[in-house]
């Protein structure tokens, strides 16, 4: 075998949404981390660039913490903050007018949650934060169900990607209906990142091969035994995923077609 | 002065502005964002913006989240 053989992976093409592009398809969170550090080594090696937080009060009682950002460094990833914990339009947009305040971007990861049990989002408050934030400048990713008419308005709303769950946050379930996603990549013209609900690699590389944009996922490493491999799984299998849907996959039949050629047998 | 932190109250004794709020609390400025009376203060604003007795303030940071 030649020694320098070209690997097609590195023709993996990057992720663009808006005016950016990365080379990662895979987008990590950074809560439910046992430390700082462990978060760091997780993120890197997921190979992520593009890194959720979310904005929350700091803690004047605490001595002297260490900020997320002192680990975190803005210039080797791309921090979106989220608007995780909103209930309805209006916190959603305080919450994503206080992350764009620490100067890093002005984009944001929306989330209008409607139901503090299963976290589903409140698609209407979602449409809703989606306009007024895009009026602002905002460059708006929604998280959303897996509904193609709702993607659909938020598309005309002007979100720069679309980002329907996979299954439940933090449910670690899995992508429970292909069918919807495929269905919202083909109609929609912005990107489609599947957020929420991968719970392994095979999840991961499921995913991708719907064809979608890319995954953002968190609990998925943050609660497994060893975070820092399973960050190295997804990576992986983000990209085996996203491959395999460029690939083009053989077609399925039902029964057995033999590999090796029928004739030339020995009498 | 009587101000209100994070839905707590305290007492701000030197007075003065925003950022000399902060640094009384040992707040770097450049980790947080600062809301005044629901109004979000802005960095360059910081040390423009005076501190009214009863002022509710929010002081927000960057953590780890999905």
């Amino acid at each position: 075998m030649k020694d320098e053989r070209i690997d097609p992976l590195k023709e993996l093409d990057p992720l663009r949404i808006a005016d950016r592009s990365f080379a990662s398809r895979l987008i990590v969170g950074t809560g439910k981390y046992r430390s700082h550090e462990e978060t760091v080594e997780a993120v890197r090696a997921s190979g992520a660039e593009m890194v959720t937080v979310a904005v929350r009060r700091i803690d004047l009682d605490a001595s002297k913490q260490e900020s997320l950002l002192h680990h975190l460094d803005p210039e080797e990833f791309f921090l979106l903050p989220n608007t995780a914990g909103c209930f309805t339009a209006e916190d959603a947009i305080r919450y994503a007018r206080l992350g764009r305040e620490t100067g890093l971007s002005s984009w944001v990861k929306l989330e209008v949650i409607g139901d503090q049990e299963t976290l589903l989002p409140d698609t209407e408050a979602l449409l809703q934060a989606t306009r007024v934030l895009t009026a602002e400048g905002f460059t708006v990713l929604p998280y959303t169900n897996d509904d193609l008419i709702t993607a659909l308005r938020l598309e005309d709303a002007g979100a720069a990607a679309v980002m329907p769950l996979a299954s439940p946050i933090g449910s670690g379930l899995g992508l429970l209906n292909p069918l919807n996603i495929r269905l919202l990549k083909s109609r929609l013209s912005v990107p489609v990142i599947v957020d929420a609900g991968v719970g392994t690699a095979s999840d991961a590389c499921l995913t991708m091969e719907q064809g979608v944009d890319g995954i953002l996922m968190n609990t998925a490493l943050a609660a497994a035994e060893r975070p820092v491999l399973m960050a190295s799984a997804m990576r992986l299998a983000v990209r085996a995923g996203r491959a395999a849907y460029l690939a083009g996959r053989m077609p399925t039949r039902e029964w057995a077609v033999p590999s090796s050629p029928s004739t030339g047998m020995l009498d | 002065m009587q101000v209100e932190i994070n839905g707590k109250s305290r007492e701000f004794v030197a007075g003065g502005s925003v950022l000399a709020l902060l640094v009384e609390l040992e707040i770097d400025p450049r980790l947080v964002v600062v809301e005044r009376n629901r109004e979000i203060v802005r960095r360059d604003d910081l040390d423009r913006v005076e501190v009214e007795d009863g002022d509710r303030f929010e002081i927000v940071q960057f953590v780890g989240g999905g």
